[in-house]
Parts: C-alpha cells; sequence; structure tokens
C-alpha cells in the first residue's frame, strides 16, 4: 500500500515540476508576496503630506511648524492661507492633513493664557487619521514643553511594548505571512489535483488502478502539503535572514507545527475537489472558501475587533490558530504545552474535513 | 473589419457557455457577495473591547472606580489581576492585550499636585504593533477620564497649556468601515474582472477549443471583443450589485455621481479583463492562469492601492510601482465618491490613468494573441 502511495505522489510531483510554468508559479508567487508583503504592509505611517495654514507671524507659531515639519510624520506639502484653500488641498488629497494655527496663538501662549491649534485630517484613511491624532498629539506636548507653558499632567502612563518593543510591522506581517500563503498554496495544488483529473478525463484511469480510495486521497493531498511546506520555508527564511526577524522559540517545533498545519490544509483542498467537476470550480471553491478564512483569522485585522457572530465562525478557522502559533514561537517563546494546546483545533478541523473528503470520494467512485 | 453577424453568433456563443457552466455566473454574482459581506464585517481596524489586566496595589475602592471608568469605554475590557505574575502570563496566552500597572505610591502621588505627575505602567503585547499602539491611546485617555472625575485636574492652578482640537473631515466618526468598503468594492472588480476572463480563456486554450475559433472566418478582433462584450455586461451587473449591497448593508455614504463611477467601473473593468485575457493567452492553462492572476490583481489590490495601507508610507521605490496598479486609481476614485462627491481635481486625473490602464492592458491582448497565432 505504501509503495502504490508512494508511486502516485511521486506522479504528482512530477507532474507539477515538469512543466515549466507551474514550476514557476510555485516558486516566485511567494517570493513576490513575501516583498510585497513586507515592506507595503505597514501601519506606520510616515511622510503624511501636511498642509500649513499659520495666521500667526510670531516666533512660537514658527516653533511649532518647525517641530510637524521636522518629525518624521510629516511632509509639508502646502502652505494656506484660506479655508477654501484648506478645502481644496484636502478634497484633491494634496494633503492628507491640515495644522491651522490661528493668528492668537503667540499672543496667548506670551499671555500664558491657553492656546489653541487646529488639525484637520482627511477622514477617507481612517486608520492614518487615527495614527496621525496621536503623532500630533505628541509633536504638541513636546512643543508645549519647550515653550515653558506645559501643564504637569496628573498621570503619565509609561508604556513597555513586549515582545516586539519598536513595535515593527513587519515583525507581525511576516510570521503571519508564514501560515497564510502555505495554507493557500496547499489548498489550491491539491483543489486542483482531483478537479483536473475529472476534467481531462484521467480519473477513471486512476479508478481502474489498484489504488484505493484512501491511497488516491493520500497521494493527492500530499503534493499540496509539499508545496505548501515548501512556501512556508520559503517566508521563514526570508523572515529570518533578510527581515531579520527573532525567532525566540524552537524551529523543530514551528516546523512540527506547520507539517500538521499543511495536513488540514491539503485536506481542505481535497474537500474542494470531491465536490467539484472542474478546475474553473475548484479555484472557484478555494477563492471562496480562502478569503472569509484569511480575513477572520484576524491576519490583518484583529479578531477582537469582529463583530461576535464573525470571532465565533471563526473559531472554526485553522489559520486563526496557525497565526498564534507562528506569531507566538517567533516573537515570544511561546511554551511547548501551550502551542499543543492551540494546535488542538487544527487537527480537529483537518481529521474532520479529511473524513468528508474520504466520504465524498468514496461516493464518487460507485 | 468587424462582421456584425459573425459577432452575433460569436456573442451568442458566449452567453450559450455561460449559461451552461455556471462558474461564471457564480464569479460574477456570489463572489463579490462573499468577498463583500466577509471582509466588510470582518476587517474592521475600529478597535473594540481589547482586554487588559489591571494590577493596582491602591485601597479596594479606588481601583473599583478605576476598572469602571476603564470598562467605560467602549474599546476596554479590563479584568482585576490579583499580582503582575498572573497578569504576565495572561498575556503570554494571549488572554489579555496588555496589562496596567499601579504601584503603591501612585495614589499618594495623584492626590497630591505638588508629586504630579504619578506614574502608571503598561505593559502592551507588541506581537500586534497596531493595536498596541491603539491599546496605549485608549488606556491613556481612560486614566485621564478618570483622574479629571476623581477632581483631581487642576487646569486653573496652571498657566496656558496648548490643547489641539481635531476634526475629521469626510468620516467624522472615523469608521474604518467606511474607509474600506470603497477598497472591498475595488477587490471584488479586480477578481471578478480577471478570474472571468483569465479562467474561461485559459480553459479554451487548454481544451483546444481557441484553436476551432482561430480557424474560423472570425478575425482576432471580433473574437476578443466578443468576449470583452459580454463579459463586460456581467462584470458591469457585477458591479452595480457590490454597490447596492454597500450601501444597503454597510450605510456607506454615497455622495458622488452615477456619471463618474459608471466612467471608472466601465473603464477598470475594461482594464481587468483585458489582463485577465492577456494572462490567459501566456498561460493556457487554468492552473498556472489563476495564480498569475492572484499575483498581479488580487494581492496589489489589497497590498498597493491604498484600500488598507498608506502609499506614502510605503518605501520610495514601492511607491513608484503603485503607479503601476491601476486599482490604486480606482480605490482613490471610490474613496472620493463615497465620502467626499465629485471632486473633479481627483477624479480627472485617475480616470485618465484607468483610460490608459485598460488600452495598455487590451491593445497588449491583441499583440500576444496575434503573435501566438504564428
Amino acid at each position: 500500500m505504501l509503495g502504490r502511495i508512494l508511486a502516485l505522489i511521486v506522479k504528482e510531483l512530477m507532474g507539477l515540476w515538469k512543466d515549466r510554468k507551474t514550476r514557476f508559479v510555485i516558486l516566485i508567487p511567494p517570493l513576490v508576496q513575501v516583498l510585497v508583503f513586507a515592506y507595503a504592509a505597514t501601519y506606520d505611517v510616515k511622510n503624511v503630506p501636511l498642509g500649513i495654514w499659520n495666521e500667526d507671524g510670531g516666533a512660537q507659531a514658527a516653533e511649532l511648524v518647525r517641530r510637524f515639519a521636522g518629525s518624521p510624520a510629516f511632509l509639508p506639502a502646502a502652505l494656506i492661507e484660506s479655508p477654501a484653500e484648506a478645502r481644496r488641498a484636502l478634497d484633491s488629497r494634496r494633503v492628507a492633513a491640515v495644522l491651522h494655527i490661528p493668528e492668537r496663538f503667540s499672543a496667548d501662549i506670551l499671555a500664558r493664557r491657553p492656546a489653541a491649534v487646529q488639525l484637520l485630517i482627511d477622514g477617507r484613511r481612517s486608520n492614518t487619521a487615527l495614527l496621525v491624532n496621536g503623532y500630533a498629539t505628541t509633536i504638541l506636548a513636546d512643543a508645549a514643553e519647550n515653550l515653558g507653558v506645559a501643564q504637569t499632567p496628573p498621570i503619565v502612563l509609561q508604556v513597555r511594548d513586549w515582545f516586539n518593543p519598536t513595535l515593527e510591522s513587519q515583525w507581525f506581517i511576516l510570521p503571519g505571512l508564514v501560515a497564510v500563503l502555505s495554507l493557500l498554496m496547499a489548498m489550491l495544488v491539491s483543489a486542483l489535483s482531483l478537479a483536473r483529473e475529472r476534467e481531462l478525463g484521467t480519473f477513471e484511469q486512476l479508478l481502474v488502478t489498484p489504488l484505493q480510495p484512501f491511497e488516491i486521497l493520500v497521494g493527492k493531498a500530499v503534493p499540496g502539503m509539499v508545496v505548501g511546506f515548501i512556501n512556508a520555508n520559503i517566508v521563514v527564511l526570508a523572515a529570518l535572514f533578510w527581515f531579520r526577524v527573532p525567532l525566540q522559540g524552537s524551529l523543530p517545533l514551528l516546523e512540527s507545527m506547520l507539517l500538521l498545519y499543511m495536513v488540514t490544509g491539503g485536506a481542505i483542498g481535497l474537500v474542494i475537489s470531491s465536490l467539484t467537476a472542474t478546475q474553473q470550480q475548484a479555484m472557484l471553491g478555494v477563492f471562496v472558501i480562502a478569503s472569509p478564512m484569511v480575513v477572520l483569522s484576524g491576519y490583518a485585522a484583529p479578531v477582537a475587533n469582529m463583530p461576535a457572530a464573525a470571532e465565533i465562525v471563526g473559531r472554526l478557522d485553522p489559520i486563526r490558530w496557525m497565526l498564534v502559533i507562528t506569531r507566538g514561537i517567533f516573537l515570544q517563546d511561546m511554551a511547548p504545552a501551550l502551542v499543543l494546546q492551540t494546535a488542538v483545533p487544527i487537527a480537529l478541523v483537518g481529521f474532520l474535513v479529511f473524513l468528508l473528503a474520504w466520504v465524498a470520494v468514496r461516493r464518487a467512485l460507485r | 473589419m468587424i462582421a456584425w453577424l459573425r459577432m452575433r453568433g460569436l456573442v451568442g456563443k458566449e452567453i450559450r457557455q455561460i449559461l451552461r457552466d455556471p462558474s461564471a455566473i457564480l464569479i460574477a454574482f456570489l463572489l463579490p457577495v462573499v468577498l463583500l459581506v466577509v471582509n466588510g464585517f470582518g476587517i474592521s481596524l475600529d478597535a473594540g473591547h481589547m482586554r487588559v489586566a489591571v494590577v493596582a496595589a491602591a485601597p479596594e475602592e479606588v481601583v473599583r472606580g478605576l476598572i469602571q471608568s476603564l470598562a467605560a469605554s467602549p474599546y476596554l475590557d479590563p479584568r482585576r489581576m490579583p499580582d503582575v505574575r498572573t497578569a504576565e502570563a495572561a498575556l503570554a496566552d494571549g488572554s489579555v492585550l496588555g496589562i496596567l500597572v499601579l504601584r503603591e505610591d501612585f495614589i499618594q502621588r495623584l492626590q497630591n499636585s505638588h508629586r504630579w505627575p504619578a506614574q502608571a505602567q503598561l505593559i502592551a503585547k507588541g506581537t500586534d504593533p497596531n493595536s498596541a499602539r491603539i491599546l496605549e491611546g485608549y488606556v491613556g485617555g481612560a486614566l485621564t477620564t478618570w483622574a479629571e472625575d476623581r477632581g483631581t485636574e487642576r487646569r486653573t492652578l496652571l498657566p496656558g497649556g496648548i490643547s489641539l482640537q481635531f476634526r475629521y473631515w469626510f468620516n467624522p466618526a472615523l469608521r474604518s468601515a467606511d474607509a474600506i468598503v470603497p477598497g472591498v468594492i475595488a477587490l471584488v472588480m479586480t477578481m471578478t474582472g480577471t478570474l472571468l476572463t483569465a479562467l474561461v480563456v485559459a480553459r479554451e486554450w487548454e481544451r483546444g477549443t481557441m484553436e476551432s475559433m482561430l480557424a474560423s472566418p472570425a478575425t482576432m478582433v471580433e473574437i476578443v471583443t466578443a468576449k470583452l462584450g459580454t463579459y463586460f455586461v456581467l462584470g458591469m451587473a457585477s458591479m452595480a450589485m457590490s454597490i447596492l449591497l454597500s450601501i444597503l448593508l454597510f450605510d456607506l455614504p454615497f455622495r458622488g455621481g452615477l456619471l463618474p463611477l459608471t466612467a471608472a467601473g466601465a473603464l477598470f473593468l475594461l482594464f481587468t479583463l483585458g489582463l485577465g485575457l492577456f494572462i490567459s493567452t501566456l498561460a493556457r492553462n487554468q492552473f498556472v492562469a489563476a495564480q498569475i492572476a492572484f499575483i498581479t490583481t488580487m494581492l496589489p489590490c489589497m497590498m498597493l492601492s491604498g484600500m488598507l495601507f498608506d502609499i506614502a508610507s510605503m518605501p520610495h521605490w514601492l511607491q513608484i510601482v503603485t503607479f503601476a496598479v491601476p486599482a490604486r486609481y480606482l480605490v482613490s476614485i471610490l474613496q472620493t465618491l463615497a465620502l467626499a462627491g465629485n471632486v473633479w481635481a481627483v477624479l480627472l486625473p485617475n480616470l485618465l490613468c484607468l483610460a490608459m490602464a485598460a488600452v495598455v492592458a487590451i491593445g497588449a491582448t491583441l499583440a500576444v494573441t496575434r503573435r501566438r497565432l504564428d
């Protein structure tokens, strides 16, 4: 039995490797994705184009403008002189925020009266707007201290960020990508495997071989797992050596969890494959199943922000648990017992899905 | 160059093909619903219910008051913990996102304004940097409110100070859905447009039916026009549905006009359909076509269009790359139409870029197909 499964696996892998274009799309996309994701996916905000509307000729106002201009968060992009101009600049997206310093600002500071400045922010990009708010508050607090008008606040909050002291976005994105990319590839390759045989009519040939349904399933799932596993490791390597994400936990633990996870991914692909008649339907199935899985996993936006119903459905999602594991092992040296406990849902879902695929293929055989 | 009788035949063939295998209809109408519902509800950058542990060495009623203040924030879910060690374990296993620590002298210093500021510590879980930053903001805000309620804020005793007022234009409540849903519409259109043609035509190549079509008297231009035209109608219907859905489901305000919307949608669709044809002609294999479609359309649309991540914050070389991502222009148009209105200063240049993209994609398809024939 092992020999037969092995033969099928070798045949499948050769089928993938032999075609130059297929080889290309199995190996190059992960590399492109790593680059694009790691560099693009930053929630940090830099160089926000800032309009400066300074109605005050005083030195204190000039000092404030200097501070905003000197901050890496902002990039002065326009000088503004009227409300209409401010509106035009924001409307046309020439600036993402306008700093408005009213006429009396310097006078107020000198007279030790409460002074006020205004920041108009483009709310079309809500996350940027939120962060701009934070940066501006900090710059202003520093400026107030420097101008000698700072109040002693009753409370200061000292913040320490554990596991990622400088809050690097890449440390968050790349371990996540290990989980997302590998599962997508495993699902896609195994989903297309049976569907392709059906579409091309070679499924019947497979059925007249001595292979049992179980053996066909395993043989069809393994190539997807192998491709997914290779992809996962491409990302792991890039994360470690190119982006210098620290690996606090144990690599063998990470790799064994990835293997388990790939079994689940391959099984999901098989179910899709056994329920579809053509490659096109299979691919559609992958897109329809995978996009909710990625979104609900908390890859892009935290699980805690989701509506309760989405959060509960998301508990069935293997990516969600794998994200906890990859981020945990990479950044916080997660305890092995805790890792295993987190992996239970992944294994359970994988097992159930594999059973489902088995039933579906057996039915197709009759 | 175009014979109308043959065109009618070709279009009829495309329509029959769509009706026979429902997957094109599913791509056009099921996929958008799934993508919109899932992304619209699932991707929320508005934080909510961040669990934070509170470890405070202070009298019971003070701690209770503090916890109430924290809980009053819609974003925080405080829970008291007896000591830092318990809280640290909870942080490690993910059951809390942060720990607020108040040491013994905190209350004494808070009560005596000469010893201000009293120091509170927040340990945030940095594995999710965005949440950590947002948590910091909300905990800081809740602490200030709490101090004010306790009457410890004595603004009048102190001189001046600078206050900062914020006004968010177009989206005063800063609902992230309002910013993201236009992006999701762009994503839906990208995927349906490209998948429709990439998969359908790759299948014709894979099965060899493309060759038989080319052997017929129909010219290349006619074949491409018939395919584009048919799927264009399907794609526009799909876009109309997506926009209706986002208005109904997510209360997306729509402040712009129908004309720029239709123009942007049509141009973008021509681009994605053209790109799909181009990919499938090069790939001639459904798996390869799907992968390339994924890499060249869906991924850039999510990551490089400005839908989720700010383009100005990206490295310079990547910012230049984004100019080659037509979704960028569409997202900009849709966000403006949805939240701001007909701002022609934004719409015109972006529409122009979309038109260029469409011309390039369709031109490339015609060129490649002709060469492939020889």
